[in-house]
Protein backbone atom coordinates (compact mmCIF):
# COMPACT_ATOMS: atom_id res chain seq x y z
CA UNK A 1 0.00 0.00 0.00
CA UNK A 2 1.22 3.45 -0.89
CA UNK A 3 2.00 6.27 1.50
CA UNK A 4 -0.50 8.95 2.28
CA UNK A 5 0.73 12.37 3.42
CA UNK A 6 -2.61 13.87 3.89
CA UNK A 7 -6.06 12.68 4.98
CA UNK A 8 -9.09 14.96 4.86
CA UNK A 9 -12.77 14.45 5.61
CA UNK A 10 -14.53 17.49 4.15
CA UNK A 11 -17.95 18.51 5.46
CA UNK A 12 -19.24 20.09 2.26
CA UNK A 13 -19.15 19.56 -1.49
CA UNK A 14 -17.35 22.86 -1.86
CA UNK A 15 -14.55 21.75 0.48
CA UNK A 16 -14.22 18.42 -1.30
CA UNK A 17 -13.98 20.10 -4.70
CA UNK A 18 -11.32 22.42 -3.30
CA UNK A 19 -9.28 19.42 -2.11
CA UNK A 20 -9.61 17.83 -5.55
CA UNK A 21 -8.43 21.02 -7.23
CA UNK A 22 -5.14 20.76 -5.39
CA UNK A 23 -4.54 17.45 -7.20
CA UNK A 24 -3.16 13.99 -6.42
CA UNK A 25 -6.28 12.85 -4.63
CA UNK A 26 -7.95 9.47 -4.11
CA UNK A 27 -11.60 9.66 -3.10
CA UNK A 28 -12.96 7.30 -0.45
CA UNK A 29 -16.64 6.45 -0.10
CA UNK A 30 -17.53 3.04 1.40
CA UNK A 31 -14.06 1.60 0.78
CA UNK A 32 -15.34 -1.82 -0.33
CA UNK A 33 -13.47 -1.56 -3.64
CA UNK A 34 -10.74 0.80 -2.54
CA UNK A 35 -9.50 -1.22 0.44
CA UNK A 36 -8.89 -4.52 -1.40
CA UNK A 37 -7.66 -2.76 -4.54
CA UNK A 38 -5.15 -0.60 -2.68
CA UNK A 39 -3.95 -3.54 -0.55
CA UNK A 40 -3.27 -5.66 -3.60
CA UNK A 41 -1.55 -2.79 -5.37
CA UNK A 42 -4.07 -2.73 -8.23
CA UNK A 43 -5.04 0.86 -7.39
CA UNK A 44 -2.19 2.62 -5.57
CA UNK A 45 -3.51 5.38 -3.32
CA UNK A 46 -2.47 8.91 -4.23
CA UNK A 47 -0.80 11.10 -1.57
CA UNK A 48 -4.05 12.72 -0.43
CA UNK A 49 -6.97 10.58 0.71
CA UNK A 50 -10.29 12.45 0.74
CA UNK A 51 -13.09 10.75 2.66
CA UNK A 52 -16.33 12.13 1.20
CA UNK A 53 -18.72 10.28 3.49
CA UNK A 54 -19.55 13.25 5.75
CA UNK A 55 -20.87 15.42 2.93
CA UNK A 56 -24.63 15.99 3.36
CA UNK A 57 -25.12 17.19 -0.25
CA UNK A 58 -24.06 13.76 -1.49
CA UNK A 59 -26.67 11.85 0.49
CA UNK A 60 -30.34 11.14 0.05
CA UNK A 61 -32.85 10.10 -2.52
CA UNK A 62 -35.63 12.36 -3.76
CA UNK A 63 -38.26 12.78 -6.43
CA UNK A 64 -39.33 16.10 -7.87
CA UNK A 65 -40.39 17.60 -11.18
CA UNK A 66 -40.42 14.31 -13.08
CA UNK A 67 -36.96 13.20 -11.99
CA UNK A 68 -35.51 11.00 -9.29
CA UNK A 69 -32.20 12.12 -7.85
CA UNK A 70 -29.92 9.68 -6.09
CA UNK A 71 -27.04 10.90 -3.95
CA UNK A 72 -23.81 9.04 -4.77
CA UNK A 73 -23.42 8.15 -1.08
CA UNK A 74 -26.68 6.20 -1.01
CA UNK A 75 -25.72 2.70 0.06
CA UNK A 76 -26.98 -0.40 -1.70
CA UNK A 77 -28.98 -1.17 1.46
CA UNK A 78 -30.62 2.28 1.42
CA UNK A 79 -31.65 1.79 -2.20
CA UNK A 80 -32.91 -1.73 -1.52
CA UNK A 81 -34.97 -0.47 1.44
CA UNK A 82 -36.45 2.43 -0.54
CA UNK A 83 -40.09 2.11 -1.65
CA UNK A 84 -39.39 4.67 -4.39
CA UNK A 85 -36.68 2.47 -5.88
CA UNK A 86 -38.67 -0.72 -5.47
CA UNK A 87 -41.77 0.67 -7.14
CA UNK A 88 -40.36 3.02 -9.76
CA UNK A 89 -36.90 1.72 -10.63
CA UNK A 90 -37.48 -2.02 -10.50
CA UNK A 91 -34.34 -3.00 -12.41
CA UNK A 92 -32.16 -1.02 -10.00
CA UNK A 93 -33.95 -2.52 -7.02
CA UNK A 94 -33.36 -6.04 -8.35
CA UNK A 95 -29.67 -5.26 -8.84
CA UNK A 96 -29.42 -4.02 -5.23
CA UNK A 97 -31.28 -7.08 -3.97
CA UNK A 98 -28.84 -9.49 -5.58
CA UNK A 99 -25.76 -7.42 -4.68
CA UNK A 100 -23.08 -9.02 -2.47
CA UNK A 101 -23.85 -9.68 1.21
CA UNK A 102 -25.66 -7.69 3.88
CA UNK A 103 -22.34 -6.45 5.25
CA UNK A 104 -21.08 -5.26 1.85
CA UNK A 105 -24.44 -3.70 0.89
CA UNK A 106 -24.42 -1.71 4.15
CA UNK A 107 -21.11 -0.05 3.25
CA UNK A 108 -21.05 -0.02 -0.56
CA UNK A 109 -22.31 3.17 -2.23
CA UNK A 110 -23.86 3.56 -5.65
CA UNK A 111 -21.36 6.34 -6.47
CA UNK A 112 -18.48 3.99 -5.69
CA UNK A 113 -20.01 1.29 -7.86
CA UNK A 114 -20.34 3.70 -10.81
CA UNK A 115 -16.89 5.26 -10.43
CA UNK A 116 -15.20 1.89 -9.97
CA UNK A 117 -16.42 1.22 -13.54
CA UNK A 118 -16.19 -2.56 -13.43
CA UNK A 119 -17.44 -4.36 -16.56
CA UNK A 120 -19.59 -6.33 -14.10
CA UNK A 121 -20.71 -3.35 -11.93
CA UNK A 122 -24.24 -4.32 -10.98
CA UNK A 123 -25.86 -0.89 -10.73
CA UNK A 124 -24.50 0.18 -14.13
CA UNK A 125 -26.66 -2.15 -16.18
CA UNK A 126 -30.02 -1.04 -14.69
CA UNK A 127 -28.93 2.61 -14.73
CA UNK A 128 -28.13 2.27 -18.45
CA UNK A 129 -31.65 1.05 -19.26
CA UNK A 130 -33.07 3.80 -17.04
CA UNK A 131 -31.15 6.34 -19.20
CA UNK A 132 -29.42 7.74 -16.12
CA UNK A 133 -27.40 10.94 -16.19
CA UNK A 134 -24.46 11.51 -13.91
CA UNK A 135 -23.55 14.88 -12.49
CA UNK A 136 -19.94 15.87 -11.83
CA UNK A 137 -18.83 18.70 -9.57
CA UNK A 138 -15.55 20.61 -9.52
CA UNK A 139 -14.12 24.07 -8.85
CA UNK A 140 -12.38 24.95 -12.12
CA UNK A 141 -11.82 28.62 -11.24
CA UNK A 142 -12.68 29.06 -7.63
CA UNK A 143 -16.45 28.57 -7.90
CA UNK A 144 -18.31 25.28 -7.69
CA UNK A 145 -19.42 24.13 -11.16
CA UNK A 146 -21.39 21.11 -12.30
CA UNK A 147 -21.76 19.27 -15.56
CA UNK A 148 -24.08 16.43 -16.48
CA UNK A 149 -23.58 13.63 -18.97
CA UNK A 150 -25.29 10.36 -19.83
CA UNK A 151 -24.00 7.37 -17.88
CA UNK A 152 -23.42 5.67 -21.24
CA UNK A 153 -20.75 8.32 -22.01
CA UNK A 154 -19.28 8.24 -18.50
CA UNK A 155 -18.08 4.66 -18.17
CA UNK A 156 -15.36 4.12 -20.77
CA UNK A 157 -13.68 0.82 -19.92
CA UNK A 158 -12.52 -1.29 -16.99
CA UNK A 159 -11.80 1.22 -14.21
CA UNK A 160 -11.98 4.09 -16.67
CA UNK A 161 -14.45 6.94 -16.66
CA UNK A 162 -14.87 10.39 -18.20
CA UNK A 163 -14.30 11.92 -14.75
CA UNK A 164 -11.46 14.46 -14.70
CA UNK A 165 -9.10 14.04 -11.74
CA UNK A 166 -10.46 17.31 -10.28
CA UNK A 167 -14.09 16.20 -10.44
CA UNK A 168 -16.30 14.12 -8.21
CA UNK A 169 -19.58 12.38 -8.89
CA UNK A 170 -22.19 14.52 -7.14
CA UNK A 171 -25.50 13.03 -8.27
CA UNK A 172 -27.31 10.45 -10.36
CA UNK A 173 -30.50 11.52 -12.11
CA UNK A 174 -33.16 9.36 -13.75
CA UNK A 175 -36.51 10.37 -15.23
CA UNK A 176 -39.37 9.09 -13.08
CA UNK A 177 -40.98 6.57 -15.30
CA UNK A 178 -44.49 6.63 -16.75
CA UNK A 179 -47.13 4.21 -15.45
CA UNK A 180 -46.77 1.74 -18.32
CA UNK A 181 -42.99 1.49 -17.86
CA UNK A 182 -41.47 -1.80 -16.80
CA UNK A 183 -37.85 -2.66 -16.09
CA UNK A 184 -35.99 -5.70 -14.90
CA UNK A 185 -32.50 -6.95 -14.14
CA UNK A 186 -31.05 -10.42 -14.20
CA UNK A 187 -27.63 -11.48 -12.91
CA UNK A 188 -25.86 -14.77 -12.95
CA UNK A 189 -22.84 -15.64 -10.81
CA UNK A 190 -21.61 -18.86 -9.24
CA UNK A 191 -21.92 -17.97 -5.55
CA UNK A 192 -25.13 -15.99 -5.71
CA UNK A 193 -24.34 -13.41 -3.08
CA UNK A 194 -20.67 -12.78 -3.37
CA UNK A 195 -19.50 -13.52 -6.83
CA UNK A 196 -19.38 -10.65 -9.24
CA UNK A 197 -21.67 -11.16 -12.17
CA UNK A 198 -20.69 -13.66 -14.82
CA UNK A 199 -23.27 -12.01 -17.02
CA UNK A 200 -26.04 -9.53 -16.32
CA UNK A 201 -28.96 -8.22 -18.37
CA UNK A 202 -31.05 -5.08 -18.00
CA UNK A 203 -34.32 -4.54 -19.79
CA UNK A 204 -36.81 -1.67 -19.85
CA UNK A 205 -39.75 -0.64 -22.00
CA UNK A 206 -43.16 0.96 -22.05
CA UNK A 207 -45.75 -1.58 -22.85
CA UNK A 208 -49.31 -1.68 -24.06
CA UNK A 209 -50.48 -5.27 -23.88
CA UNK A 210 -47.78 -7.33 -25.57
CA UNK A 211 -46.40 -4.42 -27.60
CA UNK A 212 -43.20 -2.73 -26.53
CA UNK A 213 -42.07 0.84 -27.11
CA UNK A 214 -39.04 2.83 -26.05
CA UNK A 215 -37.21 -0.47 -25.56
CA UNK A 216 -33.84 -0.43 -23.79
CA UNK A 217 -31.51 -3.36 -23.35
CA UNK A 218 -28.12 -3.47 -21.63
CA UNK A 219 -25.61 -6.21 -20.90
CA UNK A 220 -22.93 -6.46 -18.21
CA UNK A 221 -19.73 -8.50 -18.08
CA UNK A 222 -19.80 -9.32 -21.80
CA UNK A 223 -17.64 -6.40 -22.99
CA UNK A 224 -14.99 -4.10 -21.44
CA UNK A 225 -17.83 -2.00 -20.02
CA UNK A 226 -21.56 -2.50 -19.52
CA UNK A 227 -23.16 -1.77 -22.90
CA UNK A 228 -26.48 -0.76 -24.40
CA UNK A 229 -27.54 -3.00 -27.28
CA UNK A 230 -29.15 -0.84 -30.01
CA UNK A 231 -29.68 -3.61 -32.60
CA UNK A 232 -31.38 -5.76 -29.95
CA UNK A 233 -33.55 -2.81 -28.96
CA UNK A 234 -34.49 -2.28 -32.66
CA UNK A 235 -35.48 -5.95 -32.96
CA UNK A 236 -38.06 -5.37 -30.21
CA UNK A 237 -39.18 -1.78 -30.81
CA UNK A 238 -42.86 -1.41 -31.68
CA UNK A 239 -43.32 -5.17 -31.90
CA UNK A 240 -45.76 -7.43 -30.13
CA UNK A 241 -43.80 -10.08 -28.27
CA UNK A 242 -44.16 -13.55 -29.76
CA UNK A 243 -41.77 -16.47 -30.20
CA UNK A 244 -40.42 -15.12 -33.49
CA UNK A 245 -39.71 -11.65 -32.12
CA UNK A 246 -38.11 -13.08 -28.99
CA UNK A 247 -35.95 -15.40 -31.13
CA UNK A 248 -34.86 -12.52 -33.36
CA UNK A 249 -33.99 -10.37 -30.33
CA UNK A 250 -31.90 -13.14 -28.77
CA UNK A 251 -30.05 -13.53 -32.06
CA UNK A 252 -29.43 -9.78 -32.28
CA UNK A 253 -28.12 -9.84 -28.71
CA UNK A 254 -25.70 -12.62 -29.55
CA UNK A 255 -24.30 -10.53 -32.40
CA UNK A 256 -23.90 -7.46 -30.18
CA UNK A 257 -21.98 -8.87 -27.22
CA UNK A 258 -18.25 -9.52 -27.08
CA UNK A 259 -17.63 -11.78 -24.11
CA UNK A 260 -14.18 -12.93 -23.10
CA UNK A 261 -13.09 -16.18 -21.51
CA UNK A 262 -11.70 -15.80 -18.01
CA UNK A 263 -11.57 -17.63 -14.69
CA UNK A 264 -15.31 -17.19 -14.20
CA UNK A 265 -16.62 -18.47 -17.51
CA UNK A 266 -15.74 -19.15 -21.12
CA UNK A 267 -16.84 -16.96 -24.00
CA UNK A 268 -19.11 -19.80 -25.23
CA UNK A 269 -20.78 -20.20 -21.83
CA UNK A 270 -21.41 -16.48 -21.47
CA UNK A 271 -23.07 -16.42 -24.90
CA UNK A 272 -25.27 -19.35 -24.00
CA UNK A 273 -26.26 -17.67 -20.72
CA UNK A 274 -27.10 -14.36 -22.41
CA UNK A 275 -29.18 -16.06 -25.13
CA UNK A 276 -31.07 -18.29 -22.74
CA UNK A 277 -31.61 -15.80 -19.95
CA UNK A 278 -32.60 -12.99 -22.28
CA UNK A 279 -35.12 -15.33 -23.94
CA UNK A 280 -36.44 -16.25 -20.51
CA UNK A 281 -36.73 -12.60 -19.47
CA UNK A 282 -38.66 -11.66 -22.60
CA UNK A 283 -40.92 -14.70 -22.27
CA UNK A 284 -41.64 -13.63 -18.71
CA UNK A 285 -42.52 -10.11 -19.89
CA UNK A 286 -44.83 -11.58 -22.56
CA UNK A 287 -46.62 -13.88 -20.13
CA UNK A 288 -47.11 -11.41 -17.24
CA UNK B 1 5.38 6.80 6.42
CA UNK B 2 1.68 7.32 6.17
CA UNK B 3 -0.09 10.28 7.71
CA UNK B 4 -1.46 9.62 11.18
CA UNK B 5 -4.99 10.64 12.06
CA UNK B 6 -6.49 11.19 15.49
CA UNK B 7 -9.98 9.77 15.69
CA UNK B 8 -12.68 9.52 18.37
CA UNK B 9 -15.65 7.23 18.42
CA UNK B 10 -17.83 5.23 20.79
CA UNK B 11 -16.74 1.63 21.04
CA UNK B 12 -18.98 -0.80 22.89
CA UNK B 13 -20.45 2.13 24.75
CA UNK B 14 -17.13 3.70 25.74
CA UNK B 15 -15.64 6.92 24.34
CA UNK B 16 -12.43 5.97 22.61
CA UNK B 17 -9.57 7.97 21.10
CA UNK B 18 -6.82 6.56 18.99
CA UNK B 19 -4.20 7.63 16.41
CA UNK B 20 -4.12 5.51 13.30
CA UNK B 21 -2.19 5.48 10.03
CA UNK B 22 -4.38 6.60 7.10
CA UNK B 23 -4.11 3.20 5.44
CA UNK B 24 -5.00 1.07 8.48
CA UNK B 25 -8.20 -0.96 8.39
CA UNK B 26 -10.78 -0.85 11.17
CA UNK B 27 -10.05 -4.55 11.72
CA UNK B 28 -6.33 -3.91 12.30
CA UNK B 29 -7.17 -1.06 14.64
CA UNK B 30 -9.48 -3.23 16.73
CA UNK B 31 -7.14 -6.19 16.95
CA UNK B 32 -3.69 -4.59 17.03
CA UNK B 33 -4.33 -1.24 18.70
CA UNK B 34 -7.28 -1.87 20.97
CA UNK B 35 -6.62 -5.51 21.75
CA UNK B 36 -10.15 -6.57 20.86
CA UNK B 37 -9.27 -9.89 19.27
CA UNK B 38 -12.79 -11.34 19.16
CA UNK B 39 -13.18 -9.87 15.67
CA UNK B 40 -11.34 -12.25 13.36
CA UNK B 41 -9.10 -11.72 10.35
CA UNK B 42 -9.36 -14.35 7.61
CA UNK B 43 -9.79 -13.42 3.95
CA UNK B 44 -9.26 -9.66 4.27
CA UNK B 45 -11.46 -9.17 1.20
CA UNK B 46 -15.06 -9.03 2.37
CA UNK B 47 -15.77 -12.65 1.45
CA UNK B 48 -15.94 -14.53 4.75
CA UNK B 49 -17.58 -12.23 7.30
CA UNK B 50 -15.26 -13.25 10.17
CA UNK B 51 -14.46 -9.55 10.70
CA UNK B 52 -18.10 -8.40 10.94
CA UNK B 53 -18.73 -5.51 13.33
CA UNK B 54 -21.61 -3.08 13.75
CA UNK B 55 -21.16 0.58 12.80
CA UNK B 56 -23.98 3.05 13.51
CA UNK B 57 -26.33 0.12 13.90
CA UNK B 58 -25.54 -1.82 10.73
CA UNK B 59 -23.07 -4.63 10.16
CA UNK B 60 -20.04 -4.14 7.92
CA UNK B 61 -16.83 -6.01 7.12
CA UNK B 62 -14.21 -4.26 9.26
CA UNK B 63 -11.47 -5.52 6.88
CA UNK B 64 -12.93 -3.30 4.13
CA UNK B 65 -13.27 -0.20 6.29
CA UNK B 66 -10.59 2.45 6.74
CA UNK B 67 -9.99 2.96 10.47
CA UNK B 68 -10.04 6.71 9.88
CA UNK B 69 -13.64 6.38 8.76
CA UNK B 70 -14.63 5.29 12.29
CA UNK B 71 -14.26 8.90 13.43
CA UNK B 72 -17.46 10.17 15.04
CA UNK B 73 -19.27 6.87 14.77
CA UNK B 74 -20.72 4.23 17.09
CA UNK B 75 -19.03 0.82 16.92
CA UNK B 76 -19.95 -2.48 18.50
CA UNK B 77 -17.80 -5.60 18.39
CA UNK B 78 -18.44 -9.11 19.64
CA UNK B 79 -16.99 -8.06 23.03
CA UNK B 80 -19.76 -5.46 23.33
CA UNK B 81 -22.42 -7.87 22.16
CA UNK B 82 -21.24 -10.58 24.56
CA UNK B 83 -21.81 -8.24 27.49
CA UNK B 84 -25.45 -7.65 26.53
CA UNK B 85 -28.57 -9.73 27.18
CA UNK B 86 -29.04 -10.39 23.44
CA UNK B 87 -25.46 -11.65 23.33
CA UNK B 88 -26.25 -13.96 26.25
CA UNK B 89 -29.30 -15.32 24.47
CA UNK B 90 -27.38 -15.91 21.24
CA UNK B 91 -24.56 -17.65 23.05
CA UNK B 92 -27.02 -19.92 24.88
CA UNK B 93 -28.80 -20.82 21.68
CA UNK B 94 -25.57 -21.48 19.72
CA UNK B 95 -24.26 -23.67 22.54
CA UNK B 96 -27.49 -25.64 22.91
CA UNK B 97 -27.67 -26.36 19.19
CA UNK B 98 -24.00 -27.24 18.75
CA UNK B 99 -23.57 -24.39 16.24
CA UNK B 100 -19.93 -23.87 17.21
CA UNK B 101 -16.97 -26.10 16.40
CA UNK B 102 -13.64 -24.28 16.06
CA UNK B 103 -15.49 -21.02 16.75
CA UNK B 104 -13.54 -18.93 14.27
CA UNK B 105 -16.58 -17.77 12.31
CA UNK B 106 -18.78 -17.46 15.40
CA UNK B 107 -18.17 -13.82 16.41
CA UNK B 108 -18.95 -12.62 12.87
CA UNK B 109 -22.01 -14.80 12.63
CA UNK B 110 -23.28 -13.65 16.03
CA UNK B 111 -22.84 -10.00 15.03
CA UNK B 112 -24.83 -10.69 11.90
CA UNK B 113 -27.47 -12.67 13.85
CA UNK B 114 -27.77 -9.79 16.29
CA UNK B 115 -28.42 -7.37 13.45
CA UNK B 116 -31.18 -9.65 12.16
CA UNK B 117 -32.80 -9.73 15.61
CA UNK B 118 -32.64 -5.93 15.84
CA UNK B 119 -34.38 -5.48 12.51
CA UNK B 120 -37.28 -7.65 13.67
CA UNK B 121 -37.30 -9.37 10.31
CA UNK B 122 -38.63 -12.80 9.55
CA UNK B 123 -37.56 -15.78 11.70
CA UNK B 124 -38.10 -18.19 8.79
CA UNK B 125 -35.00 -20.35 8.22
CA UNK B 126 -34.99 -19.56 4.47
CA UNK B 127 -34.92 -15.81 5.18
CA UNK B 128 -32.33 -16.16 7.94
CA UNK B 129 -30.15 -18.09 5.52
CA UNK B 130 -30.04 -15.12 3.17
CA UNK B 131 -28.92 -12.82 5.96
CA UNK B 132 -25.72 -14.82 6.54
CA UNK B 133 -24.76 -15.18 2.88
CA UNK B 134 -21.71 -13.09 3.71
CA UNK B 135 -20.50 -15.40 6.50
CA UNK B 136 -18.50 -18.54 5.80
CA UNK B 137 -18.16 -21.44 8.26
CA UNK B 138 -15.72 -24.23 7.44
CA UNK B 139 -16.72 -26.73 10.09
CA UNK B 140 -20.19 -26.61 11.56
CA UNK B 141 -22.37 -26.63 8.50
CA UNK B 142 -25.05 -24.02 8.32
CA UNK B 143 -28.03 -26.04 9.53
CA UNK B 144 -27.16 -25.75 13.21
CA UNK B 145 -26.29 -22.10 12.83
CA UNK B 146 -29.63 -21.32 11.17
CA UNK B 147 -31.44 -23.38 13.83
CA UNK B 148 -29.76 -21.36 16.57
CA UNK B 149 -30.56 -18.09 14.87
CA UNK B 150 -34.20 -19.13 14.40
CA UNK B 151 -34.47 -20.11 18.04
CA UNK B 152 -33.01 -16.83 19.28
CA UNK B 153 -35.18 -14.96 16.79
CA UNK B 154 -38.41 -16.58 17.99
CA UNK B 155 -37.39 -16.10 21.64
CA UNK B 156 -36.73 -12.39 21.00
CA UNK B 157 -40.11 -12.03 19.28
CA UNK B 158 -41.89 -13.68 22.18
CA UNK B 159 -40.01 -11.60 24.72
CA UNK B 160 -40.97 -8.38 22.89
C1 LIG C 1 -17.12 -9.28 -1.16
C2 LIG C 1 -17.52 -8.24 -2.16
C3 LIG C 1 -18.64 -8.47 -2.96
C4 LIG C 1 -19.02 -7.54 -3.93
N1 LIG C 1 -20.13 -7.79 -4.68
C5 LIG C 1 -20.49 -6.92 -5.65
C6 LIG C 1 -21.64 -7.17 -6.45
O1 LIG C 1 -22.39 -8.14 -6.25
N2 LIG C 1 -21.92 -6.29 -7.45
C7 LIG C 1 -21.15 -5.20 -7.69
O2 LIG C 1 -21.45 -4.44 -8.61
N3 LIG C 1 -20.08 -4.91 -6.92
C8 LIG C 1 -19.74 -5.75 -5.92
N4 LIG C 1 -18.64 -5.46 -5.12
C9 LIG C 1 -17.83 -4.25 -5.39
C10 LIG C 1 -18.12 -3.02 -4.49
O3 LIG C 1 -18.72 -3.39 -3.28
C11 LIG C 1 -19.00 -2.01 -5.20
O4 LIG C 1 -18.41 -1.61 -6.41
C12 LIG C 1 -19.33 -0.76 -4.33
O5 LIG C 1 -20.52 -0.19 -4.82
C13 LIG C 1 -18.27 0.29 -4.28
O6 LIG C 1 -18.72 1.37 -3.47
P1 LIG C 1 -17.83 1.98 -2.29
O7 LIG C 1 -18.61 3.10 -1.73
O8 LIG C 1 -17.41 0.93 -1.36
O9 LIG C 1 -16.61 2.52 -3.13
P2 LIG C 1 -15.09 2.86 -2.74
O10 LIG C 1 -14.33 1.62 -2.58
O11 LIG C 1 -15.05 3.85 -1.64
O12 LIG C 1 -14.70 3.58 -4.10
C14 LIG C 1 -14.66 2.91 -5.34
C15 LIG C 1 -14.03 3.83 -6.39
O13 LIG C 1 -14.90 4.90 -6.72
C16 LIG C 1 -14.29 6.15 -6.42
N5 LIG C 1 -15.38 7.00 -5.90
C17 LIG C 1 -16.24 6.67 -4.91
N6 LIG C 1 -17.18 7.64 -4.78
C18 LIG C 1 -16.90 8.58 -5.71
C19 LIG C 1 -17.51 9.83 -6.08
N7 LIG C 1 -18.63 10.30 -5.49
N8 LIG C 1 -16.96 10.56 -7.09
C20 LIG C 1 -15.85 10.09 -7.72
N9 LIG C 1 -15.23 8.94 -7.42
C21 LIG C 1 -15.74 8.19 -6.42
C22 LIG C 1 -13.18 5.84 -5.46
O14 LIG C 1 -12.14 6.77 -5.55
C23 LIG C 1 -12.74 4.46 -5.94
O15 LIG C 1 -11.90 4.58 -7.04
C24 LIG C 1 -18.25 -6.35 -4.12
C25 LIG C 1 -17.14 -6.12 -3.30
C26 LIG C 1 -16.78 -7.04 -2.33
C27 LIG C 1 -15.60 -6.76 -1.47
S1 LIG D 1 -11.72 -10.95 6.95
FE1 LIG D 1 -13.19 -9.47 6.47
S2 LIG D 1 -14.61 -10.59 5.32
FE2 LIG D 1 -13.04 -12.03 5.60
S1 LIG E 1 -17.13 -23.16 13.57
FE1 LIG E 1 -15.24 -23.34 12.57
S2 LIG E 1 -15.45 -21.93 10.95
FE2 LIG E 1 -17.41 -21.98 11.76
Amino acid sequence: MSDINNYVAPRSLDEAAEALRAGNVTLLAGGTDLMPQSRSGRTPLRPTLVNIRRIPELRGLSESGGTIRIGPLATITELRDSALVRERLQALWQACDSFASDQVRNAATIGGNICNASPAGDTLVPLLVLDAQVELASKPNGALAKRALPLADFVLGPGQTARASTELLSGIVVASSPEDFISSFFKFGTRPALDISMISIGFAARRAGKTLRDVRVAFGAVAPRPIRAPATEAALEGKALDDNVIGAAAKAADAEIHPISDVRASDWYRREMVRNMFTRMLTHVRDH
Amino acid sequence: MSATIDIRFRLNGVDTEVSVPATMSALEMLRDRLDLTGTKYACGEGECGACTISVDGVTVNSCLMFAADCDGRELMTIEGLAASSVGEALRASFTRNGAVQCGFCTPGIMMQAHSVLQKHGSCEPADLKRTIEGNLCRCTGYVKIIDSMAEACVAADEGA
